[in-house]
């Protein structure tokens, strides 16, 4: 069984793991074991699972992290340009050599999990687990049974970072498939504010299995944006559990723009935890041949005068597919909440297809809570319309797209981030003949 | 110019033109004129190449070449411009941006360099200004947030831009004020040239006031009923269509 192989001998057994000589941090890995050897692989029995099944790991033999991959294939590797710190990980290793972190500002901690957790163990020990808690998501629990990678971002009290920090995950370069098992720490103490742009690249044609888990705290009055591209090969398989807790009028920002891999779940778990909290968590994912992507959240508004909103765009090719589960949930004393949740999905094939669950859990009574769910084809009139102004078809389609995706990615607040990220959905869509750069100029 | 010979069309397996012949020469305004569901505006997107509008008889001859097989783009880059009577908002496109796209796309297909940003922008401040519109419509989504005479401007732009050789204005008119109409009746004016042609689609009498035509046609059930001189359309204000409709029916 897959499940079994993931503990047993085949990834744990013969290696080291970051922090093994911590008592406290064997002990959070031997309970993760037992759970995980409890759960089992998710399956489509479990109501969170129905539309997502990890078939790519019935058949395939992972190997352990090693590091040594095709090294010509790493280069052009994607980046914003002007960033204040940028860690690069290569088949789920840091590369210290690809890696800058040279001008980090004062008040501002970033590097791998392996590293913070000889530097300053004490540290790691009283953050860890402390969003995601032990809760009973098989996923987590491999995660925290296997932990092998990851990164640590904190930023102290006040400390507000005028350039984003950047990290960079090269997959797929090796020959035989690989997995691994990032944990990512972020903390922002209060009125902290951050920006961070993750890339997942896959290179080659390389299988490889990432199952990450992201933790993130976010103190009263802090500021965190958190902005995603996925970008992985045809042979990727990516879940990412992320657990947030958003504090006393503090703000969590994420966009995740989802344009490759095989099968990708992100699963988040948002806690507005005080009064005055907001997040917005929004993406986009553009799928085509069989990819499938997986898109789950659950907002949990639990106290008063709290915001969220949510826009997920998609456009699916082909026999791709995607899901959107999203739930916010408004606890009984939430009064004055509000919550918005939107999803549209273009599809651009007969064979794609999207499962959509949007659910709105209301305990409270004094509240604003919205959601809407669309697909639907490309609009056939407006599609004429260019034709008619001597667009030819392609371009007009193209047009359409970014035209569909367009309000989504206006929930970026960074604008180089934005502008990079409208540039990886042009060169997403087929025969990119948009003039991108006027794109970008008059959005 | 244009010559359409027993042209019969069908939209959705219904047949709406049936046995339509018109032509219009070089040089000519053509209006064409006929009550709610006579196949006006069926015509004007069979002209323009709309996808299930669908030729099954007669013939569509432009400049000398068959028009039917032709995809809409080409009609366009060959200079067939369709006015819109309902133009389409696309959020998030600028409208300069799908102007620059529109142009250098006609350019292309026609063996023409393409224009470069500040020939672009130099070509468009002066369309603009002879419409007398501000350059604030130009960054805005195409027709998105647009009052009804505004998108009937920014068609007429777009023609101006894309300086057609048959232009085929679908009940332009509609919805407009005496302002807004007098804007699109010198937008077509201003392009009105020997070489040039137009065909007014129209419910209403009052837009030839501003645009006078050489010919009007009623068109009703399908057919032209009628041709006669821009004098037809005053006749046709007065009397309306009952005469038309009463006699197919």
């Amino acid at each position: 069984m897959t499940a079994v192989s993931f503990l047993d001998g085949g990834l744990s057994g013969n290696r080291v793991l970051p922090g093994d000589g911590l008592a406290w941090l064997q002990a959070r890995r031997q309970a993760g074991a037992e759970r995980f050897a409890v759960l089992g692989l998710p399956t489509p029995k479990l109501e969170s699972w129905k539309y997502t099944r990890l078939r790519p790991l019935d058949d395939t033999c992972y190997s352990p992290i090693s590091g040594a991959g095709d090294e010509t294939k790493i280069s052009d590797l994607p980046g914003i340009g002007d960033v204040a710190a940028r860690l690069v990980f290569v088949d789920g290793k840091l590369r210290a050599d690809l890696s800058d972190t040279a001008d980090l500002p004062a008040g501002v901690r970033f590097g791998a999990l392996e590293d913070i957790l000889s530097a300053d163990p004490d540290w790691v020990e009283a953050h860890l687990g402390r969003v995601a808690g032990d809760t009973n998501q098989a996923m987590l629990a491999l995660n925290d049974a296997m932990m092998d990678s990851g990164f640590v971002l904190h930023v102290a009290k006040g400390v507000v970072l005028s350039k984003p920090l950047e990290v960079v995950y090269v997959g797929g370069l090796t020959n035989a498939p690989i997995a691994y098992f990032p944990r990512n720490l972020i903390v922002l103490d209060s009125g902290a504010q951050a920006t961070l742009v993750k890339h997942h690249v896959g290179r080659g044609v390389g299988a490889y299995f990432a199952n990450s888990a992201t933790e993130i705290e976010i103190a009263d009055g802090a500021i965190f944006k958190h902005y995603r591209v996925q970008a992985e090969n045809i042979q990727a398989t990516h879940v990412s559990t992320v657990h947030a807790r958003v504090g006393r009028d503090a703000t969590y920002e994420s966009f995740g723009l989802a344009i490759g891999g095989l099968l990708s779940r992100t699963e988040a778990w948002i806690t507005l935890a005080g009064e005055g909290a907001h997040s917005g968590y929004h993406g986009a994912y553009m799928m085509r041949g069989n990819e499938h992507c997986d898109n789950t959240s659950y907002i949990d508004m639990a106290v008063p005068h709290t915001t969220c909103k949510q826009v997920f765009k998609g456009v699916l090719d082909d026999e791709s597919r995607a899901v959107f589960q999203g739930k916010i949930h408004v606890a009984r004393d939430a009064q004055k909440a509000d919550g918005r949740m939107l999803n549209k999905t273009l599809l651009l094939s007969n064979s794609a297809e999207i499962d959509m669950k949007p659910e709105l859990e209301i305990y409270a009574d004094d509240v604003q809570c919205a959601h809407g769910a669309t697909s639907g084809q490309l609009d056939t009139t407006a599609l004429f319309y260019l034709r008619s102004r001597g667009i030819p078809e392609a371009l007009a389609r193209n047009m359409l797209v970014q035209s569909f995706l367009g309000d989504a990615l206006e929930e970026i607040s960074d604008e180089t981030v934005r502008e990079a990220f409208l540039d990886r959905v042009v060169h997403w869509l087929p025969a990119h003949c948009y003039l991108a750069g006027e794109w970008k100029e008059s959005a | 110019m244009l010559e359409i010979k027993d042209l019969h069309a069908t939209v959705g397996g219904k047949e709406i033109l049936k046995g339509l012949s018109l032509t219009v020469m070089p040089g000519e305004v053509h209006a064409i004129m006929g009550p709610n569901g006579s196949g006006k505006s069926t015509l004007s997107y069979v002209l323009a190449g709309r996808e299930g509008y669908e030729v099954t008889g007669g013939r569509i001859i432009y400049e000398g070449e068959d028009l039917t097989d032709l995809e809409p783009e080409e009609r366009a880059a060959k200079g067939i411009f369709l006015a819109f009577q309902y133009p389409v908002e696309i959020p998030g496109v600028p409208n300069s941006t799908f102007l620059n796209e529109a142009i250098n796309a006609v350019r292309r297909y026609r063996g023409e360099d393409e224009l470069d940003k500040i020939q672009f922008i130099k070509m468009l401040r002066t369309k603009t200004k002879e419409l007398n519109m501000s350059d604030e419509m130009l960054k805005r989504a195409v027709n998105v947030g647009f009052s009804g005479g505004e998108k009937k401007r920014n068609e007429v732009l777009q023609m101006a831009v894309l300086e057609p050789k048959l232009a085929i204005l679908d009940e332009t008119d509609s919805g407009l004020d005496i302002d807004a109409l007098k804007i699109v009746a010198d937008g077509v004016n201003a392009l009105r040239s020997p070489e040039r042609s137009s065909l007014v689609i129209t419910h209403y009498q009052r837009l030839l006031d501003y645009i006078v035509p050489d010919k009007v046609h009623v068109l009703a059930q399908g057919r032209i009923q009628r041709t006669g001189g821009k004098e037809l359309a005053l006749e046709l204000e007065e009397k309306g269509y009952a005469d038309f409709v009463g006699e197919a029916a």
